[in-house]
């Protein structure tokens, strides 16, 4: 693990963008930074500008609409930066599958580098897909 | 030689690097106040360093379309080299009270200022409606905030028979009773106290930066290395802002044995209360915070001058 991944996972500013979602993995979010769990503890926050941001957390079932506002969000993101997908719908358009306005699931868009599968995600599998994002970052390291 | 001692003082220490250490570190208490406040854990004390490392030396810094890249950058390095001359010039004259010249005073008001002038600069520059409407809301902001900050700054200045020198005003507490020993000394203070809440951006007068609101504000376009250097100067202005309540009520900083400890306790006891007031008040709008600074606060001021002048 070197001094660069350190830094870079020790402190994850978190965009979340709603491309389509029912609402309740957003609260699921807003879950992740009360007391109980408390994500500040490992430096993670929610930013307001996708310009400050490391992680884009995109929920929802990425509709027609979205699609070309999630490429530009992704291309303004500054480098290094991670995707995660949240919900089932984040990782494969979830029951909306077959719907006429879900275009494509999100990892057909743009790279995904975890997914946080649940309808909505209870905190744990939050923190889980973290600590899974982290080795990821840590393995792309040493390969 | 002399030249050579002023740039290490500039940029090590007490000025640019020392400052930025303690600003972090101050942001830190910041954070886990905060965090306590709301019954949660918080962070650990390095994450504020891990954050402005992670900005200055890992993360693109990107060029928003249509900008003025000269102005976009140099108004982050503006406003930390700005903070980082109030914090060289207020501790060294804490530390040497003969070291200050006339007029010090209002050399450091007036740099105190230029970090909020970068920010509403850098704001308009950077081509956004947001960035503008964050940087109009600064620039109303300051407006209101200077007309009671100064007035209160002149009951201390008056205090000490109208010294416009840190290190009269440090002596002169010391030779006949600290400022906020006096009825008119604890109205400014108070009255400063809500002041520097707003010059330090803290929430209830954050709306220039309104994270749910207009989204960061100013800083929306900044990433990267600039937005770094903004967090620095940021960091540095709450770090100085105590130091300069200190000097203004307290009698200075205290560098000899116990002294030390109670310059250290006011210090925490300034900074909580600043964290506790942004902690337990809501956002007001824009109309409301300038009503409440040109209305009961300058009053307050003005009778605080009054009394200064009568001698209480």
């Amino acid at each position: 693990m070197g001094l660069k991944e350190k830094i870079l996972t020790k402190s994850l500013y978190v965009f979340h963008l709603s491309s389509g979602s029912c609402n309740n993995c957003d609260i699921e979010i807003l879950d992740c930074l009360t007391p109980r769990y408390d994500l500040e503890r490992f430096g993670i926050i929610l930013v307001g500008s996708i310009k400050h941001a490391d992680v884009l957390l995109c929920t929802g079932s990425t509709n027609r609409q979205t699609i070309p506002r999630i490429k530009k969000l992704y291309e303004q993101m500054p480098k290094p930066g991670f995707v995660v997908a949240f919900g089932a719908c984040g990782a494969s358009r979830g029951l909306f599958k077959d719907s006429y306005n879900t275009g494509a699931p999100l990892d057909e868009i743009i790279p995904v580098d975890a997914y946080i599968p649940g309808c909505p995600p209870k905190p744990e599998a939050v923190i889980a897909a973290l600590v899974k994002l982290i080795d990821k970052v840590n393995a792309k390291k040493k390969g | 030689m002399k030249i050579l001692g002023y740039i290490f003082s500039f940029l090590v220490f007490p000025g640019f690097l020392f400052s930025s250490i303690m600003g972090l570190l101050v942001g830190w208490v910041d954070r886990k106040v905060t965090a306590r406040v709301q019954w949660r854990v918080g962070p650990p004390w390095y994450q504020n360093f891990v954050d402005v490392v992670k900005l200055l030396l890992y993360k693109e810094t990107l060029i928003p379309a249509g900008v003025s890249a000269g102005t976009f950058f140099l108004m982050p390095v503006l406003a930390a080299s700005s903070a980082s001359l109030v914090s060289t010039i207020m501790l060294m004259v804490n530390a040497f009270p003969k070291s200050g010249f006339i007029g010090d005073v209002i050399v450091v008001v007036y740099l105190m200022i230029m970090p909020s002038l970068a920010l509403m600069l850098g704001g308009f520059a950077s081509a956004n409606a947001y960035a503008s409407l964050g940087a109009s809301r600064e620039m109303k902001l300051m407006l209101s905030y200077e007309l009671p900050f100064i007035l209160s700054l002149v009951v201390p200045i008056m205090k000490s028979g109208f010294a416009v020198k840190f290190g009269t005003i440090i002596s002169h507490q010391h030779a006949s009773g600290l400022t906020i020993a006096s009825a008119s000394g604890v109205i400014s203070f108070f009255v400063m106290l809500l002041c520097v809440q707003a010059k330090a951006g803290f929430i209830p007068f954050d709306m220039a930066e309104a994270e749910t609101e207009i989204i960061s504000g100013p800083f929306i376009e900044y990433s990267g290395k600039a937005l770094g250097i903004f967090k620095l100067a940021k960091a540095i202005l709450t770090f100085i802002i105590p130091i300069f309540m200190i000097t203004l009520y307290f009698g200075g900083i205290n560098f000899k044995g116990w002294g030390f400890i109670t310059s250290v306790l006011e210090y925490v006891l300034i900074l909580v209360l600043m964290i506790l007031i942004k902690n337990t008040n809501p956002r007001v709008r824009i109309d409301q915070a300038v009503r409440f600074f040109w209305g009961p606060l300058t009053a307050f001021s003005i009778i605080a001058v009054v009394l200064a002048y009568w001698g209480f």
